[in-house]
């Protein structure tokens, strides 16, 4: 089956390394026998809701961050009714901050969010940097891991009753006291983990993957078969020990 | 005479590398600085104060241990330098180099991007050489524009008889020339060896004067080349210093016409790449503003072998290690396109995670490593983080059956030259840590000398 890719601004987010998230994705679907087709999405772009299964956006520096963010806050909207359609979206890091409500700069500037998430961003005076583990229950099923790298300087604030993607094990994660990292509406994801993210996290992969598949067949998310994931694991056990031995905090 | 305190605070210093140097410690690079850094900063201002020529500085993301060594070859053979030769390159080594180095004439110290704005304004340099902003362990500089203000700052409160030395190729680094009467703009004229379009993830493509995108006439390594934004007009500035007729000879070495104000003529270096052309056109425009002669300025750059660790051919019974340093995507793509032209069967890849190398490894997604993967028989992926590596290569599309993880680094470096036949180069691309580990070994088996004993040859 043919998964339709959005990929926002990628050629201004692009700061971590957001094409290995894309690869993960491109070749856990290919051997399952599904195709990837990558859109670039950008500026002044029409974006049709229906007509993608998987968005994907990622992280960049401030200045190409204010350059996107009016565009992305006039496609708030359409991105609400594709994720409210059951399409599946990944967000990372600055890309993240600004599918929230708003981002308020150090200098008491106020970016305009996309709307997606809910949630506002504060720019704080420090940066949080370091290794990350998370705990997810996405779907009430098992606890599952999540391990990456942060490096962010808001202080993202979830609204009341807001599903957070995980609680931090280690590491600061959206505002180094709550506990709370990412967020979570539908199939759409948020995060600031990257590293890139899923190289070492596959199940998230198969996760989005799976949810992709979903919308483009009109049907419930298909089991995927297992690959041999070997190196994911020992990455994965690498990266987690990292953010042990290393994390912001407890 | 010395000042009694700094006489005392310097002995001091002297035996603490002394001391180390005879335990076996490494060579007191950094101990003796760190020292005295610690018991008076000002200290580095009042040493620096006492070089009757002067000091100059360098800075860049990439390049700056190569071109420090070329410019010392360059200006240390009529007078005697102060030189942090094994790239310590914070306040503290740069103390540990002015400690070291008794009745020094010249500064010359490559300066840590991040430590400019201190080290300019400690040593108040006369020339100050700028070559290259690129992304580069963001969890330890921040973003590259955060940097780029910092450079700002630092070089507009240069004293105006001062001389920068820009790269005109870096938009971000030639625009801090803007308004300065003394600059010296060096940069590459050669449009054959133009990439096709940016790299993956470029830095800096935006005009620095109004936020339009670019357009290149020829795009050199990363996001350096010869641009002009159609919006506002800014261009690439005129070039002082150039490359032209430029040869490149995968791993074996350059060769191009070194054209400077006062003269033009070939110089050839066994080192690979275009980045390394940059380097010694880096280093020949500061040595052409310290006044150094075009015809001397040529013949000593020419032959120049390699600075420590950066690129070294190593002879290993009847093999050849040849180490390529990675940091970062530009320099990584920059190393990788030295091997196009051959591509080696057998490849060992080396990725730590400390801070010198980054604790984000995610800069390896960056890397253009694809064009390469088809065509390597086996690549042996090594270091703290060698399955997040083995990764980047399998995703990158490196066909199955090809890959071997070792983590342990004597352990692939010994798999590596298993797999190369005699007569062959094995080659290596470490990160920072893990290309000392592996000298480590090589030294300990008598291999290659260590570095405080002038290695880098």
């Amino acid at each position: 089956m043919r998964i339709r890719v959005g990929h926002l601004y990628p050629e201004y987010l692009n700061i971590y390394a957001d094409r290995g998230n894309i690869a993960v994705l491109a070749r856990r679907a290919a051997l399952r026998g599904h195709e990837l087709s990558v859109r670039a999405i950008s500026r002044g772009d029409e974006l049709r809701p229906g007509e993608l299964d998987l968005l994907y956006i990622g992280g960049g520096q401030d200045r190409e961050q204010a350059l996107v963010a009016p565009d992305l806050a006039e496609k708030g909207p359409a991105l609400a009714e594709a994720v409210a359609g059951g399409a599946a979206l990944l967000a990372v890091c600055g890309g993240y901050q600004l599918l929230g409500r708003s981002y308020r700069g150090q200098d008491g500037s106020l970016m305009p969010g996309a709307g997606l998430f809910p949630l506002e961003t504060v720019a704080g005076e420090t940066r949080m940097i370091g290794d990350v583990l998370l705990e997810c229950r996405l779907d009430g099923g098992e606890p599952r891991q999540l391990a990456g790298f942060e490096n962010h300087a808001g202080r993202t604030l979830l609204d009341e009753g807001a599903q957070p993607l995980g609680r931090v094990l280690y590491g600061f994660g959206n505002d180094g006291v709550s506990g709370f990292e990412g967020c979570r509406v539908g199939a759409a994801i948020g995060t600031y983990l990257h590293g890139p993210l899923l190289p070492r996290n596959p199940w998230l992969a198969d996760w989005l993957l799976a949810r992709a598949l979903a919308h483009a067949s009109g049907g419930p998310p298909p089991a995927l078969e297992p690959l041999d994931d070997t190196l994911e694991r020992e990455a994965f056990r690498v990266a987690a020990s990292r953010a042990r031995e290393r994390g912001g905090r407890r | 005479m010395l000042p009694v305190r700094l006489a005392l605070e310097t002995a001091a210093a002297r035996a603490v590398a002394r001391l180390s140097r005879g335990l076996g410690r490494g060579g007191g690079t950094t101990l003796p600085g760190k020292l005295l850094w610690r018991l008076d900063p000002s200290a580095v201002d009042a040493l620096a104060a006492r070089l009757p020529e002067g000091v100059v500085l360098l800075s860049a993301t990439n390049g700056k241990t190569t071109t420090a060594a070329m410019c010392a070859r360059v200006l240390g053979a009529d007078r005697r330098l102060a030189w942090n030769r094994a790239g310590a390159n914070l306040l503290s080594g740069v103390a540990s180099a002015l400690v070291g180095a008794r009745k020094a004439e010249l500064g010359l110290f490559e300066v840590d991007e991040a430590a400019l704005p201190e080290a300019i304004a400690r040593t108040r340099p006369r020339v100050v050489l700028l070559s290259n902003l690129f992304r580069d362990q963001l969890d330890r500089y921040g973003e590259l524009e955060a940097l780029a203000a910092r450079w700002r700052t630092a070089t507009a409160s240069l004293d105006e008889r001062a001389t920068l030395v820009v790269n005109a190729d870096d938009p971000v680094v030639a625009e801090l020339g803007r308004g300065r009467e003394r600059v010296v703009r060096f940069g590459l004229d050669d449009p054959r060896h133009a990439r096709e379009g940016l790299q993956h993830a470029a830095d800096s493509k935006y005009c620095v004067r109004c936020g339009a995108p670019y357009v290149y006439e020829a795009v050199y390594v990363g996001h350096l080349g010869d641009y002009r934004c159609p919006e506002c007009g800014h261009a690439r500035p005129e070039l002082d210093v150039a490359a032209r007729d430029v040869e490149l000879r995968g791993t074996t070495g350059v060769r191009f016409r070194l054209v400077t104000p006062d003269g033009e003529g070939t110089v050839e270096l066994p080192l690979p790449g275009l980045y390394n052309v940059y380097n010694a056109l880096a280093a020949a425009a500061l040595s052409s503003a310290l006044g150094v002669a075009a015809p001397v300025l040529r013949s000593r750059l020419d032959g120049f072998g390699g600075a420590f660790g950066r690129f070294e051919r190593i002879p290993v019974g009847g093999k050849r290690v040849v180490v390529l340093l990675v940091k970062n995507p530009a320099g990584a793509n920059e190393a990788l396109r030295t091997l196009e032209t051959g591509v080696p069967r057998v490849l060992v890849l080396a990725l730590n995670d400390a801070i010198a190398d980054g604790r984000d490894v995610s800069w390896i997604w960056d890397v253009d490593f694809e064009p390469l993967l088809p065509h390597v028989e086996r690549a042996v992926v090594t270091g703290a983080r060698a399955a997040e590596l083995g990764l980047r290569l399998v995703y990158g599309g490196l066909p199955d059956g090809r890959l071997e993880v070792i983590p342990d680094l004597e352990r692939a470096l010994d798999r590596g030259l298993e797999l190369t036949e005699a007569g062959d180069d094995l080659v290596v691309l470490p990160t920072y840590t893990a290309m000392l580990a592996l000298r480590g070994v090589l030294t300990a088996r008598g291999h290659v000398a260590p570095y405080w004993e002038g290695g880098g040859r």
